[in-house]
């Protein structure tokens, strides 16, 4: 008897943190989604987490509002995407190198104003604003709720309104959707806004859930997301079950080490799954993740 | 002629002393256009002319440097895309212009997308295209519409992409190369249509390097030669010789082969074929069975309808594919389970019917796509003799006129008849340490104009007087009765004729016996 209320306790736990370590996970797969269709590749995911992440504690420190750090990280997510934006779309810069020196601007950015404003390069103060957000526990957290929505509406957006369609255009086959009079730069900054609005809102759960923002703290969930989104082909419903799956086993792997039996082993095989299950998916041998075509190439 | 000579109300499209330069090339200089309400009107010219380049200046896909455009007697100051469909301006374009990932209605509404309520409603506009389809003959399906477009025939997506222009409610159609990847039969249903468009008082422009199709077709053309406008008549005041020679700017040589005796005899067999079988990978045999051989200074052809086998026979000589059964000897050598550069280090060399995906690297300058499957020839201290390099490319783009003469050119902003000359220069190319010992030649001049077929040609024949054994794959029946000693005529996987000794047949029944063997008649 027991035993059986133990076991609904774990479970019940589990997935409480199933859902907590999913849904930056999900967020930043929809960002890289809303990207990677109009054909940019985005891999600077981490650091617009980790931006997201340090502009709403910084909002929510300063305007002592939960609602504030929400606004503050997911401008901030798209501040950066919007200098990825420009680094792209209008110096035609490579996507994949600009990427990654988003990412270490991101990192050394946020140290450095952490000094500047907090006088620590490593941990914020504790944000007690956020607080209000997880006040119903995590089954009706706002931001669980939106993800929710979010993976829907875009769904919707992307099959079957005209931005959708041209979305998908512009990701396939750009020079198509010009010959018709589309602009592809508009749309890829569309599709980059939103990703980093989106990853933002991401950034805003990290350090929403932590209550404070610490160097580093996105720690790779930008990847994890994008291998997500391979494994999910590119749709947002199937990248979003990819970025839950992750979350679980990142849970179950936790779990499994907090638990004190011998499982050890085989949580560290659980860690590398996600990266495990992208190679997989990557190379075809369960039917092979075609990515759009023009992800990547710059307009001429 | 000065285009303000015509009156506003008959013109439908104009252009006035237009230029555009491409850094150091000028691609088109100083060109004006007039074109009449409810004509076809040819543009012509060699690969390279700036024929493309004019039209797509017109359409409004790149700026001008200098000059003017009219729609419908109206100057248009800063030509645009939008600006062009929103005066019913519509363009065809040489690559199509289609997103293989979306349906025939997605493709075609793009940009100009049925909404209600800011939702998509694509049944609406499937409505009319069943009725633009019907009556212009251009889809009798419905199911058509709701196809992924990178499921379609060429033809289909061709038709698809003059749906989505009609759709617009163009009234100007610009149609640049629509025949080049067309099969004959295709060509005609085409011209069908674009006839019937004429006829409903739609103006059409037709780029093109095909003087039949000139002829056949257009009330007035433009000839343009290295950006130029050379000369401009009406069709039936013209010859196809006159076009020819203002195209070209001199005589063509008539034929490259004048005889056809064999230069070595006894004859050596250099590639000799063995009972060949290729399965395709949806298990269907492409090639069932089939066995030549072909002698130093000997060119084979090969004839039939795409898709009987032709491809395959390429690949596995060239040593991409490996056949299922058969065996392939190069000079005696059993060459079958070789791969692509031992191959080539016998002297095979190959030329694919695919230069995009195949036989160039388009990102690559001219320069390192001389390179490519001869490295080892230029390898010096394990590093690649760029000196030596450049002065072979150098030599090889100068004599096969490669425009522009730029070698540090990226290939894709060469037009498809310079590309085509870069992998001819290469895969021709003589070499002391390697001689040329079989040539596999497949659709040397798919998409070539007149100017660079004769060029082509004459390098095949160099090569053949060389000692090369060359099977020579086309589609272009002339091409093969033009350049052969031989030909065999492949249907369904299976050599289903040989001809040779041409001259003991009457004009023309040639032809018809390669034609009817070609469908599997004979």
């Amino acid at each position: 008897m027991s035993a059986s209320v133990g076991e609904a306790a774990f479970a019940l736990t589990l997935s409480a943190a199933v859902i907590r370590i999913s849904v930056p996970y999900v967020l930043a797969a929809l960002g890289g989604f809303w990207s990677e269709r109009a054909g940019v590749i985005n891999i600077a995911l981490e650091g617009l987490l980790l931006m997201g992440a340090f502009a709403a504690t910084v909002g929510a420190w300063f305007g002592h509002s939960a609602l504030i750090g929400v606004t503050t990280g997911v401008l901030g997510g798209m501040i950066l995407a919007g200098l990825y934006a420009w680094l792209t779309l209008v110096l035609r810069a490579d996507q994949v190198v600009c990427g990654i020196a988003i990412n270490l601007l991101a990192d050394g950015g946020t140290r450095f104003f952490m000094k500047v404003l907090f006088d620590s390069s490593s941990n914020s103060p504790r944000v007690d604003a956020f607080d209000s957000l997880s006040r119903g526990g995590v089954a009706i957290h706002p931001i669980v709720l939106a993800t929710i929505l979010l993976v829907a509406v875009s769904t919707l957006v992307v099959y079957r309104t005209p931005f959708g369609l041209r979305l998908r255009a512009v990701g396939e086959h750009p020079e198509a959707a010009a010959s018709l009079g589309i602009s592809v730069s508009r749309i890829r900054l569309a599709g980059l806004l939103l990703s980093g609005a989106l990853a933002g809102l991401g950034g805003v759960w990290l350090a929403a859930d932590q209550r404070q923002f610490v160097a580093g703290m996105s720690n790779g969930r930008g990847y994890i997301a994008l291998a997500a989104l391979i494994l999910g082909r590119w749709r947002p419903q199937t990248a979003a079950l990819a970025a839950l799956g992750f979350g679980a086993a990142e849970a179950l792997q936790i779990a499994l080490q907090t638990s004190g039996r011998s499982f050890e082993r085989f949580g560290f095989a659980l860690q590398a799954l996600p990266y495990v299950l992208t190679l997989v998916a990557l190379a075809g041998l369960v039917g092979r993740s075609i990515p759009p075509k023009a992800l990547g190439r710059n307009e001429n | 002629m000065s285009p303000t000579d015509i009156g506003e109300s008959t013109e439908a499209l104009g252009c006035a002393h237009v230029w555009k330069r491409f850094g150091e090339v000028i691609a088109n200089r100083d060109i004006s256009l007039s074109i009449a309400r409810g004509t076809v009107h040819a543009v012509i010219g060699e690969n390279g002319a700036g024929k493309s380049t004019l039209m797509r200046g017109l359409y409004g896909l790149h700026s001008l440097d200098q000059g003017s455009v009219r729609i419908d007697g109206e100057l248009i100051e800063t030509p645009s895309v939008a600006a062009s469909i929103k005066r019913r301006v519509g363009m065809v374009h040489q690559h199509f212009m289609l997103v293989p990932t979306l349906t025939v209605t997605e493709n075609v509404v793009l940009g100009d997308e049925p909404v209600e309520r800011g939702m998509l409603v694509l049944s609406r506009a499937e409505q009319k295209l069943i009725e633009l389809g019907e009556r212009l003959g251009l889809a009798r399906d419905p199911a058509l519409f709701r196809r992924r477009v990178g499921e379609l025939s060429v033809g289909e997506a061709q038709r698809v992409e003059i749906l989505k222009v009609l759709y617009r409610g163009a009234k100007i159609l610009i149609l640049d190369e629509p025949t080049a990847v067309l099969s004959p039969l295709e060509v005609d249903d085409l011209f069908a249509v674009l006839r019937r468009l004429r006829q409903d008082g739609s103006t059409i422009i037709l780029v093109t390097h095909k003087l039949d199709e000139v002829m056949g077709l257009a009330d007035r053309v433009t000839v343009l030669r290295r950006g130029e406008t050379v000369l401009e008549v009406e069709t039936g005041q013209t010859s196809a010789a006159q076009l020819a020679h203002a195209m070209v700017g001199r005589e063509l040589a008539k034929s490259v082969r004048t005889t056809r005796q064999k230069t070595i005899s006894p004859p050596t067999m250099r590639l000799k074929v063995e009972s060949l079988s290729v399965r395709r990978s949806d298990g269907s045999l492409a090639l069932d069975g089939v066995s030549f051989s072909i002698a130093a200074g000997e060119i084979l052809g090969v004839a039939g309808v795409e898709g009987n086998g032709q491809s395959e026979l390429a690949l596995s000589m060239a040593g991409i594919s490996t056949p299922e059964r058969g065996r392939v000897r190069i000079d005696g050598q059993d060459v079958t389970a070789l791969p692509v550069i031992a191959r080539r280090r016998l002297g095979m060399r190959y030329v694919p019917e695919d230069r995009h995906g195949r036989g160039l690297l388009l990102d690559a300058t001219v320069e390192d796509n001389f390179l490519l499957g001869v490295q080892e020839h230029y390898r010096r201290f394990g590093f690649v003799d760029r000196r030596r390099l450049e002065i072979d490319a150098l030599e090889r783009t100068k004599a096969l006129d490669v425009r522009p003469p730029d070698l540090s050119a990226v290939a894709r902003t060469l037009s498809g008849g310079n590309q085509q000359k870069v992998v001819i220069g290469r895969e021709l190319a003589g070499r002391r340490d390697i001689p040329l010992s079989t040539l596999v030649c497949a659709q040397p001049t798919r998409g070539v104009d007149v100017g660079a077929i004769e060029k082509i040609h004459a390098e095949i024949e160099r090569v053949r007087k060389d000692g090369a054994a060359t099977l020579l794959i086309s589609a272009e029946l002339d091409e093969l009765l033009a350049l052969s000693d031989r030909i065999v005529v492949l249907f369904r996987g299976r050599i289903v004729g040989e001809l040779e000794d041409f001259d003991q047949f009457a004009a023309g029944e040639l032809k018809s016996r390669v034609g009817a063997l070609m469908l599997g008649a004979a």
